[in-house]
């Protein structure tokens, strides 16, 4: 048969296992349109595109007078929006009609006839495959590129030398420092003032009443200049007074807080967003983007989420005057794990 | 043999009506928001006091004891202050209608004159904050008060403060058309999960700016447009996911489908 023989001729280049396959019905018979057999039809359908066309430049000439009917005023953002608004709206309708129109030309006016393209083997067929390798043969001849071997092996050097700079100029990306020690440490030192973000006044232990939650950063922040940013991305504190009946404080922290005023990281131990949805009579802590909750009554255990550590406490203390102050840097890395941190 | 065919049984510009009708109903739906805002502007009589507890023992006294001293059903109210009552009662929070997750905002139970009297018998129980003076509660600066709204209260209140989920069923609410004095409460007394921003951590005057902001943002809405509860990347996605996405399969459809 000739439909095996078609079968076995495929077999070494194609991976579809063809037997028990439906035959080829062949094509749906030709499909006649509505606007081909009715003449009426034909002309409504013209009409109705050419409107689209002039409805099209209508709404462009439309967007340009609006622009200038609804100018934006400067420091009125309203107008900026009522502007953009009308005029977007205009342009992006009078492309749309114009779109449908082009569109709807193609599929009713448009000659309808149906074609099919076959798909041919990848493959190539002999003489195209001989003709390709006589190429290559001619052009080796030609360059003397098997011959000449010093060349060639010179060339090769060069162009493997070639990116050897690219070495040292994207070593120049990372930081400069090392940035497992940026990671590690933070601006806290014993003796910082705990200070009110974002106006930088320093906090008094006797301002805090119970149930309050205070947004902290450390009193000299501001004198980083240029690493603002990143230092009050590590330094973020949220100080909260409980009633110190209320926290459950293991033997080596019972130092680290003052009269129920605790001090934990804003920064979550998962991916290091700010944790600081913070219930006053659950003594949870809700980190907002993935859920994790923290008990902050249990030295913020995790009790809930994807983070894998307790939120690092900062050890608080007052100072002579009243104010609360650090007793040191995080005893440990704050926000999520990196490859260097237990190291 | 028919002389005109139908084969298709829709319309072809069906697929724009009906992405258009969608568009148009989605927006309208978002345009209903309400919120409800009581007067508050009254001085509370000290002779008020004895109707005051009168109202109490029959209202609040099952919960919070004849005395305010609290019961397993409900916390004293010994300190709490005359601002709490104006909150709690004042915003319909109190009485509760039922344990839940937290006491929700409802229709007002009370007139003015008996929240007031009550507000002056609790008062009388132990110091606590009391009403703050009506210059701490207009004016103010908006952009200094957003500030400190984006440090101390978007994280919970969200950013244009349209609210947003806390844990085990709890949330915090909109801060939609609040009465200034129950926004300034709230931050004074930390209602309910709710912590305290007492006065010497957010002063008067910033309390006052953070109305203000709040205020600017109930009548000025959001300029980039429809701004979809402000809910962020849940309602905006799924908009975009109804809306564009399927305005985009209606027109491939279209694109592709044989003319009649």
């Amino acid at each position: 048969m000739a439909e095996s023989g078609k079968k076995v001729a495929l077999k070494g280049s194609s991976a579809v296992e063809r037997s028990g396959r439906i035959d080829n019905p062949g094509f749906e018979p030709a499909h006649q349109r509505v606007h081909d057999v009715n003449p009426d039809k034909a002309a409504s359908a013209e009409r109705g595109i050419s409107l689209l066309f002039l409805l099209s430049g209508l709404l462009s000439v439309t967007a340009f007078v609006l622009y200038f009917l609804f100018p934006i005023v400067p420091g009125d953002l309203w107008t900026v929006r009522i502007s953009t608004l009308l005029v977007g709206v205009a342009i992006a309708a009078s492309l749309l009609t114009l779109g449908v129109g082009v569109v709807h030309w193609a599929k009713t006016l448009m000659h309808g006839h149906e074609l099919v393209e076959e798909r041919h083997e990848t493959r190539g067929d002999e003489p195209t495959r001989a003709r390709a390798v006589e190429i290559f043969q001619e052009a080796n001849a030609e360059s003397g590129w098997t011959r000449r071997r010093l060349l060639r092996n010179s060339l090769i050097t060069a162009l493997v030398a070639f990116p050897v700079p690219a070495i040292a100029l994207f070593r120049d990306l990372a930081p400069a420092a090392d940035p497992v020690e940026a990671l590690k440490h933070t601006i806290w030192r014993a003796g910082t003032r705990l200070a009110r973000d974002p106006s930088g006044t320093p906090i008094k232990a006797s301002e805090i009443t119970i149930g309050s939650a205070v947004h902290v950063i450390p009193e000299n922040l501001d004198t980083y200049e240029e690493t603002f940013l990143n230092e009050k991305a590590k330094a973020a504190v949220l100080l909260m007074r409980l009633d110190p009946a209320d926290l459950n404080i293991s033997e080596e922290r019972k130092d680290w807080s003052y009269d129920g005023i605790v001090a934990y990281s804003k920064i979550c131990t998962h991916v290091g967003c700010p944790v600081a949805l913070y219930e006053q009579q659950t003594h949870h802590l809700l980190c907002p983007c993935h859920q994790s909750q923290f008990d902050v009554s249990n030295e913020c255990a995790v009790i809930f989420g994807p983070a894998a550590r307790p939120l690092p406490q900062l050890p608080i203390s007052v100072d002579a005057e009243g104010y609360l102050v650090a007793q040191s840097d995080f005893l440990e890395p704050v926000g999520p794990s990196f490859w260097e941190r237990n190291q | 043999m028919a002389t005109y065919p139908r084969r298709g049984r829709r319309h072809p510009l069906a697929a724009i009506a009906l992405l258009l009708i969608g568009l148009f109903a989605s927006g309208g739906a978002y345009a209903l928001f309400t919120g409800t805002a009581t007067a508050a502007d009254t001085v509370p009589p000290a002779a008020q006091v004895e109707n005051g507890k009168a109202l109490f023992a029959a209202n609040c006294a099952s919960c919070h004891g004849l005395s305010a001293e609290g019961t397993a059903a409900g916390p004293s109210l010994v300190g709490v202050g005359a601002l709490a009552v104006e909150f709690q009662v004042g915003t319909g929070r109190m009485p509760m209608a039922g344990s839940g997750p937290q006491a929700e905002k409802k229709p007002v139970q009370f007139a003015q004159d008996e929240i007031d009297a009550m507000a002056a018998w609790v008062a009388t129980l132990a110091p606590g904050p009391g009403l703050p003076d009506n210059r701490f509660l207009s004016g103010g600066n908006e952009s200094n008060g957003a500030e400190l709204f984006r440090v101390n209260c978007a994280m919970c209140h969200n950013v244009a403060g349209a609210g947003g989920a806390l844990t085990e069923g709890k949330f915090a609410p909109n801060l939609h058309d609040i009465d200034p004095v129950h926004i300034y409460a709230a931050m004074v007394t930390g209602p309910q999960n709710m912590p305290v921003f007492s006065d010497m951590n957010i002063t008067p005057e910033e309390k006052r700016d953070i109305i203000a902001y709040l205020k600017w943002m109930d009548e000025n809405g959001s300029v980039g447009g429809l701004d979809l509860g402000a809910l962020g990347p849940v309602s905006e996605g799924l908009f975009v996911w109804i809306f564009a996405l399927g305005g985009l399969v209606a027109i491939t459809i279209w694109l592709t489908a044989k003319s009649n």
